[in-house]
């Protein structure tokens, strides 16, 4: 089982929380604080793996981690998980977002977290592996957008007009090309 | 109502959404929680608006808050206002946001159950998606228990392979919350792993896998189902998950093991998967005590590649792995020492620490020394505190291991400058005291200097021993008032409190051999000084923050002030002092405190005061003052040591006792206290052997049992002889010529003895003690306890062979029922009879056993079944038919129960009731008793009068309770039960026996 998914970036600022078990949000927070200073301080070219996350799980538990660039994707997991498997699924995770994000990069996530939420399940339910190839996993999510602009397309089309108004204004901090 | 929408959509330009509240977090960098703040109160006015777009945006901001920390459990209802929109696009922001941030606590979650529903078995396939996905996150024990039904329905039926894939993973939190749907979902779930969609068999071997890894015995008759999924899915992910269940399993079933050897070894040798090799060889390591060492050679060889790989990551897994073949084949291991000596050079923390792990394992007394060297280059080396505090205690760990049995010099490890030496391990090294003194004093001497960097790594300890060993041993220091000096600097003020009482107690113990040797001179006033000296220099310890500290110096410095008093008017103390610490202290057993018995009436665990109001403590923070003392010698601990550990650690202190020329055996006399102590390990335990029903009620009662077993077998013994006559009788008739030579064998099977549930085949709820290392509040222990079959029972029966006769071939079959079925071996049909193991010469009896597989104990069964066998003088084929009769009080087990635990169950109100009236019962009430007890496995809670309370427990752990009254020659009896089928049939065969008599 998967206990949570966690994507922070390298100054522990989370950009998507995903607990399959119920923790208050103050305990959620101090879980990302304690899994980014667990895996900042590690070098680059070390394990991806961490024993003994204090507040989540306890011994049966591992974080299984990457670094991407500027973020940090954490699967924490159970015994019953390949270690070497979640790192591949981190991996499809990562490249499904590059599909669906066209390069993607840290603002992608920081403004469309709930897009990443649902890219995310696709591939995970409730903790357990529900897909793990990429193409499905677009297939499913595409399918999905398209419904969302057909109902936007009956009612929504004034409001839409307006948020692609407020899409090409320049961003602010304009980092978007620097990808993985 | 079409402006209100246009109205609805032009205000929504002017809303914020989710990518503005963002921009403006991140524009508002220095009074973020302000700007948040406002952001709350525009979502708390959008939410209040009709428009459900404008409700959806709110939602969907509140997401991200949450993502931040911030509580929105506040706008719970709205979120279920926005689930239930029609639209897809709000429906999926609404369940986005109920799986962030419902969970069972929260009230509005009961409303949901009629939209998820809904969403469920709605047309539209990305609907049920977002509404299963939702669900998994946030089910409840309510909705897992009302939507069981509609997911049950979706993974039977469902038309769309998405749909039924989540369906199918959902069942597993349905289950976890929901325990008894697993029962009737059990077959669905099982027929799913054949599925011809390879997504929903993964998803179903996933559930399985979950469920099986905290109860593997109840699943390992799938274990067939499985060996040929992993033998034909090539799906690496479905196979990883299999190959880790069987590495659960094979402990269970070591014949499995065997098995599962030739394709995991193929697999080794053919996959490319490092992860599929890994967990191959992982499961190879867990069946290892039944696998062949070819196999685990070629695993550490497999596990040899990973490590020497660059990836880090295989290097890690290859070291993990290893470190499991360690446990049981430790020599395949300590060939590749080398390479694990590599691993310490590694730039990876992680790798480092798994090597240690490695090493602890690998010493022997040939490489100690070299391993430790080793060691020790890397303690200088270390970076990390966190490491080197690692290193050094995996050093100190390999030293002391098996009680030091590797250190063949002991000179060489008292020089080690970081092992810390207990007490105890000094004083049996009697012929080397005087050089460990000497060693320790030095290091006392030199304190100072590593105080300062010892003290963050716990080193320090070290001091802790040395203190103590120069104190006790004073007698062999060389300059004892330079240790002195060296004991009472200021700077050791500075160390742990523990350490600092050590310090004192053994300061006064030098102190007293100083003034010895000093007295002797003819100068009293260098006595005088050290009398200073210590008067000078203790107050600083008298105002130490720990209570041990100041409590020890205080007396001590009172004693200082009098032996100066005394000095200075000329007596000699020396003596006298010296008597205060006479005596050598002999090893102690760490239990000996264990073995004074507790006195009468004292309760350790008692406050002797009024303990302090929770507010007290809290204010105070007692632990800012006073030093936390080590947890070690807490009472309860003891306790807990169940008689097993106990008997295992008694014997193991014994052999290493004889085996150690080191060890001073305790003088008589106390050896005989320790003998004649009461301790705990003392007192004889009964063990209750479950594996034989406990048919004898009770000690007062065994008169009775006595004789009516005497009864029973008399009765028996006449039935039989006129089965047998009336046998006889058909046999003549039927086959007219034969009855001459033809055999007159009677082949009984008595169900009210035969039918024995053998403990090892029942499932883990029947064994109350397996239960209890468990969590209670492990979800999956639920799970385990409401499990239901099949159960596998095991019936002997007797064959006895009456005639003159010789009878071979004997075949046994039963005509299987639904509910009970023969166990066959593979490969045989579902009618084909077992051959009955031996022969059977006139006269003779022997017994056959034979597994029977039991899916419901609630009803009884009666099985049909024919024994053909061949008479051997006439070579003739005969058949006997018989019946087997499976009674349910044959689930129940005699489990003894107290009376309050009695009561406590029947106030619970789980259990429902039934009675049942017995006319014209002509026996005394003890009598009466004794015969439930005996033939139905119950136990007498307790009795008074007419009237008594009995209790029994069924293999799946129901509660079958009864209260028997009687008047004249009517008996009542009222029962209780959780299962009222199960009790209702009970009823009915005890109401059986007593038609009979």
């Amino acid at each position: 089982m998967i206990k949570a998914i966690l994507i922070f970036n390298n100054h522990g600022k989370p950009r998507l929380s995903k607990f399959y078990e119920h923790y208050t949000e103050d305990t959620e927070q101090q879980i990302i604080r304690e899994t980014f200073h667990l895996v900042s301080k590690r070098d680059e070219n070390v394990c991806n793996f961490l024993e003994g996350g204090m507040l989540i799980g306890g011994s049966d538990y591992k974080l299984i981690y990457r670094h991407y660039a500027t973020l940090y994707f954490v699967f924490c997991v159970d015994s019953s998980e390949s270690e070497l498997g979640i790192l591949d699924l981190i991996q499809v995770f990562v490249e499904t977002l590059d599909k669906c994000f066209e390069n993607v990069c840290e603002l992608d996530l920081i403004f469309h977290v709930d897009k990443v939420h649902n890219i995310l399940a696709e591939m995970v339910m409730g903790g357990m592996v529900l897909e793990t190839n990429m193409n499905e996993i677009i297939t499913q999510v595409d399918a999905q957008n398209k419904m969302e602009k057909s109902e936007a397309g009956i009612a929504g089309a004034p409001a839409r007009a307006c948020i692609s108004c407020k899409e090409h204004e320049p961003p602010g901090n304009a980092q978007k090309h620097q990808h993985w | 109502m079409a402006l209100k929408i246009v109205k609805g959509s032009i205000d929504r330009m002017f809303d914020k959404n989710l990518q503005d509240l963002v921009r403006g977090i991140r524009n508002h960098k220095e009074d973020e929680a302000k700007y948040i703040s406002t952001c709350i109160d525009e979502i708390k006015q959008e939410l209040k608006q009709d428009n459900i777009a404008v409700k959806a945006n709110a939602v969907c901001k509140l997401t991200y808050l949450q993502m931040l920390g911030y509580d929105v459990s506040w706008a719970a209802f709205n979120i279920v206002e926005v689930m239930s929109s029609s639209k897809f696009t709000y429906k999926r922001i609404g369940y986005l946001a109920a799986s962030q941030c419902f969970h069972e606590s929260t009230d509005v979650i009961m409303l949901t159950t009629n939209q998820i529903r809904k969403d469920l078995s709605s047309p539209n396939q990305y609907d049920t998606g977002v509404a299963l996905t939702g669900l998994s996150c946030f089910v409840t024990p309510d909705l897992a228990r009302d939507l069981a039904n509609d997911i049950m329905t979706l993974v039977s039926h469902g038309d769309c392979v998405k749909r039924k894939r989540c369906s199918v993973l959902i069942m597993y939190k349905v289950f976890l919350k929901y325990p008894e749907s697993l029962r009737p979902a059990f077959p669905r779930l099982k027929e799913k792993l054949e599925d011809p969609d390879p997504g929903v068999q993964s998803a179903a071997v996933n559930v399985i896998c979950e469920l099986a890894r905290r109860n593997p015995k109840n699943y390992l008759s799938l274990a067939p189902l499985f060996f040929k999924l992993m033998t034909s899915s090539t799906n690496n992910w479905v196979l990883i998950k299999i190959i880790k269940l069987f590495g659960a399993l094979t402990p269970l079933e070591p014949r499995l093991g065997k098995k599962l050897i030739e394709p995991l070894t193929n697999l080794i040798h053919s996959t490319s998967a490092m992860s599929l090799l890994y967990e191959c060889v992982n499961t190879v390591i867990a069946g290892q005590y039944c696998s062949s060492v070819g196999s685990v050679v070629l695993c550490v060889q497999k596990l040899r590649i990973l490590i020497e790989d660059s990836d880090q990551n295989l290097k890690y897994l290859g070291l993990l792995a290893m470190s499991k073949i360690l446990k049981t084949h430790p020599k395949s291991v300590q060939s590749h020492k080398d390479l694990i000596l590599q691993c310490l050079d590694d730039k990876d923390e992680s790798i480092r620490l798994r090597a240690l792990d490695l090493l602890y394992g690998m010493v022997s007394k040939k490489n100690l020394m070299e391993i430790v060297k080793k060691l020790m280059l890397h303690v200088d080396k270390a970076e990390g505190t966190t490491y080197r505090d690692e290193l050094l205690t995996k050093i100190i760990d390999i030293c002391s291991q098996s009680n030091y049995q590797y250190i063949t010099n002991f000179e060489w490890s008292v020089s080690q400058p970081v092992t810390p030496h207990p007490p105890g391990i000094s004083v049996s090294w009697w012929t080397i005291r005087v050089f460990a003194v000497a060693q320790m004093a030095t290091l006392l001497d030199n304190a100072h200097l590593l105080t300062g960097s010892m003290q963050r790594n716990g080193i320090c300890e070290v001091l802790y021993a040395a203190a103590w060993i120069c104190g006790e041993f004073s007698e062999h220091l060389e300059n004892p008032l330079q240790t002195l000096e060296a004991m009472l600097r200021p700077k050791v003020a500075t160390l742990p409190g523990h350490i600092q009482a050590v310090y004192v107690q053994n300061a006064a113990k030098l102190f007293a051999t100083v003034l010895k040797s000093q007295e002797g001179n003819t100068d009293s006033t260098t006595a005088q000084e050290t009398s200073q000296l210590m008067i000078d220099r203790l107050p600083l310890f008298v105002q130490s923050a720990n209570l041990e500290v100041q409590e020890r110096a205080s007396c001590i410095l009172q004693l200082v002030k009098y032996i100066q008093k005394l000095q200075q008017k000329d007596v000699e103390v020396a003596e006298e002092v010296i008597a205060l610490f006479a005596g050598e202290l002999n090893p102690v057993a760490p239990k000996a405190q264990k073995k004074v018995p507790v006195p009468e009436g004292l309760d350790l665990d008692a406050w002797i005061n009024e303990p302090p109001s929770e507010s007290e403590s809290e204010d105070e923070q007692p632990k800012a003052i006073f030093a936390k003392e080590e947890p070690k010698h807490s009472r309860p601990r003891h306790t807990e040591v169940d008689e097993k550990e106990l008997a295992r650690r008694r014997e193991a202190r014994k052999q290493e006792q004889a085996n150690n020329p080191f060890y001073i055996k305790a003088s008589p006399s106390s050896q005989k206290v320790y003998q004649d102590a009461p301790g705990v390990e003392h007192i004889p335990v009964v063990q209750i052997d479950l594996s034989v029903p406990l048919k004898v009620p009770g000690l007062p009662m065994s008169d009775q049992y006595v004789k009516l077993e005497e009864e029973r077998r008399q009765k028996e013994r006449a039935e039989k002889k006129k089965k047998e006559k009336k046998k006889r009788k058909e046999k003549r008739s039927g086959r007219g010529k034969k009855h001459d030579s033809g055999p007159e064998s009677e082949e009984d099977i008595t169900p009210a003895h035969m039918v024995d549930i053998v403990t090892e085949e029942m499932p883990e709820n029947a064994l109350p003690s397996d239960d209890d290392d468990k969590d209670p509040n492990d979800p999956h222990k639920i799970l385990s306890l409401h499990f239901f079959g099949p159960f596998q029972v095991v019936v002997s029966v007797i064959f006895e062979n009456k005639c003159d006769s010789f009878l071979k071939s004997m075949e046994f079959n039963v005509l299987d029922s639904l509910n009970s079925k023969l166990q066959r071996p593979e490969g045989s049909g579902p009618h084909d009879g077992l051959t009955v193991p031996f022969q059977l010469p006139p006269g003779v009896s022997n017994e056959a056993r034979f597994v029977f597989t039991v899916q419901s104990i609630v009803m009884p069964q009666k099985l049909k079944g024919t024994l053909t066998f061949i008479v051997k003088d006439s070579s003739t084929h005969e058949k006997l038919d018989f019946k087997l009769h499976f009674t349910c009080t044959s689930y129940l087990i005699t489990t003894p129960c107290y009376s309050d635990a009695f009561a406590k169950l029947l106030e619970s109100g789980d259990l429902k009731g039934s009675s049942v009236r017995l006319e014209g019962v002509n026996m005394p009430f003890h009598h009466l008793l004794a015969r439930i007890c005996f033939h139905h496995h119950f136990s007498v809670v307790e009795r008074i009068d007419s009237c008594a309370s009995m209790y029994s427990r069924s293999i799946q752990g129901h509660h079958v309770c009864l209260l028997v009254k009687t008047s004249g020659q009517t008996v009542s009896i009222d029962a209780k039960c959780d299962e009222p089928t199960l009790l209702g049939n009970v009823l009915d065969e005890i109401k059986q026996t007593f038609s009979q008599c």
